[in-house]
């Protein structure tokens, strides 16, 4: 018999997205299990933002199904799906703060938002979790456009953190960071698996980032470069046999090398 | 002779995709503003929202309100007296600005001017929030966009455009009286005396009505239009002449059909019925 733990907490199934008539992705199908920290790579323009928003019900699919712990997203009615976006905590690839507010107003927004808690309370939680991210004090009353790349992403994971969710989605989240700021966001990452039960689903680029917090990777492919009758899956197993895949598009990723990429660009600009 | 190619859609075709388009864009709209109602039924504003929107609309705008309202008081009366005077009527020209000002361009043109003012910044802050997913973060947070943005800025307008507007009205007559009395010397006692026996409480109220109905205009189109900008530094560019264009064309279109409507209420309803002894 099955139980409701070991159902998939997210599926995509036969999943395809267009924009006016473009498609993006294209009869993607995968399961994420509860406790799983998934990456998801590929190059630019494959599709993965797009991914991580239809399993928030940010975006709805043109066909196919998204559900999360076996509720349909496209289907659930407003009230609801506010409720189970909350057991997501999404942090944004430029960290989204709300420009209008400060940092402590910024991670306080979701816990006010549900208008249960006394101010005090808001207060313990906002200062616990910016201490986590490691900002000082401070920093509470600086606006977002005050703060380094770095400083708004972790008032982002923050934010994201506030209202202890059960599902964490990152964003591109070291883009535009030196390695050691890359460095310190990954080690959050692992340290708020390590303090919450969480399920973690990353995008990136950056394969330092992967092989440190994955557990499995998913790699789609562009649906414009894809043969047809291809999968837009390229990839989706364990970091550690990412260089074996016998795909040789996936070496050519991991290992960052252009290749015949220049050639087919400079033949075919679009 | 050139000639359209197998591909090219042709005039038909093209005029189908522009009424299809506005027709989709007009259903849209509706669907937004009904879902806009809905939310300032169902809950009341989030906290902290209200103060920062009606100071914005309301305080802000003061200013630029009450000189608008003021030169359209002021320039009426020089372009009215030679006319007047020649016709020995100067002493009625208070009637005529006042009557002018309350009526119609006192609530178009203060309309008009925040429309500019405060339309064009809510599309054009609305849309960067878009472009740079605040919106998107607002919703994970358990924020609806149109709870959480739109019902404060509709609030605002819809409450502070009329008080503008009156205050608007209050700055033209002066100015008005100011330019005949003081100017060009006409006698204010009986400026006033004939301002008052034809400016009833009714035109003032007509000024306000419509000014509620633009208020709200405004802030729904400027919404509308910046939660469905386009990427980009010209996307956002792009939404906030598009609040200002839309704006002002619905505040000349609705001026009309509430002139109408107004008039006949004043007809049927207040000049021979219930409304009679307080108008």
């Amino acid at each position: 018999m099955t139980t409701a733990s070991d159902q998939p907490l997210i599926s995509f199934q036969h999943l395809t997205m267009e924009f006016h008539q473009h498609r993006v992705l294209q009869d993607i199908s995968f399961d994420i299990a509860r406790g799983q920290t998934i990456t998801i790579i590929g190059e630019s323009g494959c599709g993965k933002t797009v991914l991580l928003k239809l399993m928030i019900g940010l975006l709805y699919p043109s066909s196919g199904r998204v559900t999360f712990d076996g509720h349909n997203l496209s289907e659930l009615p407003d009230r609801e799906l506010t409720q189970q976006r909350l057991r997501f905590g999404f942090l944004f690839q430029n960290a989204a703060l709300f420009d209008s507010m400060n940092v402590y107003d910024n991670v306080a927004f979701g816990l006010r938002e549900q208008r249960r808690m006394s101010e005090g309370d808001i207060r313990d939680i906002v200062r616990k979790r910016l201490q986590e991210v490691g900002l000082p004090a401070n920093a509470e009353s600086k606006k977002p456009a005050e703060l380094s790349g770095g400083m708004r992403k972790r008032v982002g994971l923050a934010r994201a953190l506030a209202l202890n969710p059960e599902v964490m989605l990152y964003d591109e989240p070291t883009t535009g960071l030196d390695p050691i700021m890359t460095d310190v966001i990954n080690e959050l990452i692992l340290q708020v698996r390590q303090r919450n039960p969480v399920t973690s689903i990353v995008v990136t680029h950056e394969m330092k980032t992967v092989f440190k917090v994955a557990d499995r990777v998913v790699m789609l492919h562009p649906l414009s470069r894809l043969n047809p009758g291809d999968s837009q899956i390229l990839y989706d197993g364990p970091p550690d046999s990412l260089k074996t895949a016998p795909d040789p598009r996936v070496q050519q990723f991991v290992e960052g090398q252009a290749r015949e990429r220049m050639l087919e660009m400079t033949a075919n600009p679009a | 002779m050139a000639m359209a190619g197998p591909n090219t859609p042709g005039p038909i075709v093209s005029l189908g995709a522009v009424a299809v388009s506005a027709m989709t864009l007009l259903g849209d709209f509706a669907i937004f503003s009904l879902q806009t109602l809905g939310w300032m039924i169902r809950r009341r504003p989030a906290p902290g929202t209200i103060l920062p929107n009606f100071y914005l609309v309301g305080v802000r705008s003061v200013p630029v309100v009450a000189i608008t309202g003021m030169f359209i008081g002021m320039v009426m009366a020089v372009q009215m007296f030679n006319v007047f005077n020649k016709m020995g009527m100067a002493t009625r020209l208070g009637s005529m600005i006042n009557i002018t000002v309350v009526r119609e361009l006192g609530p178009v043109l203060a309309a008009t001017m925040l429309a500019g003012r405060i339309g064009s910044a809510m599309a054009a802050e609305l849309a960067t929030m878009r472009v740079t997913e605040q919106i998107d973060a607002l919703s994970c947070l358990g924020a609806h966009p149109y709870h959480y943005l739109v019902v404060p800025r509709l609030l605002a307008c819809g409450l502070l455009i009329p008080l503008l507007t009156v205050m608007a009205d209050f700055m033209g007559i002066m100015g008005g009286a100011f330019i005949c009395t003081r100017l060009y010397g006409v006698e204010a006692h009986f400026y006033w005396a004939h301002s008052e026996s034809y400016v009833s409480m009714w035109d003032v109220a007509m000024g306000v009505i419509k000014a509620f109905f633009f208020g709200c205009s405004i802030a729904l189109i400027s919404c509308h239009r910046g939660l469905n900008g386009q990427p980009g530094a010209e996307g956002v560019g792009r939404s906030a002449t598009e609040a200002f264009v839309a704006s002002f064309v619905v505040i000349l279109v609705l001026d009309f059909f509430l002139a109408i409507f107004l008039l006949t209420v004043h007809d049927r309803f207040i000049l021979h019925g219930i409304g009679r002894s307080f108008f």
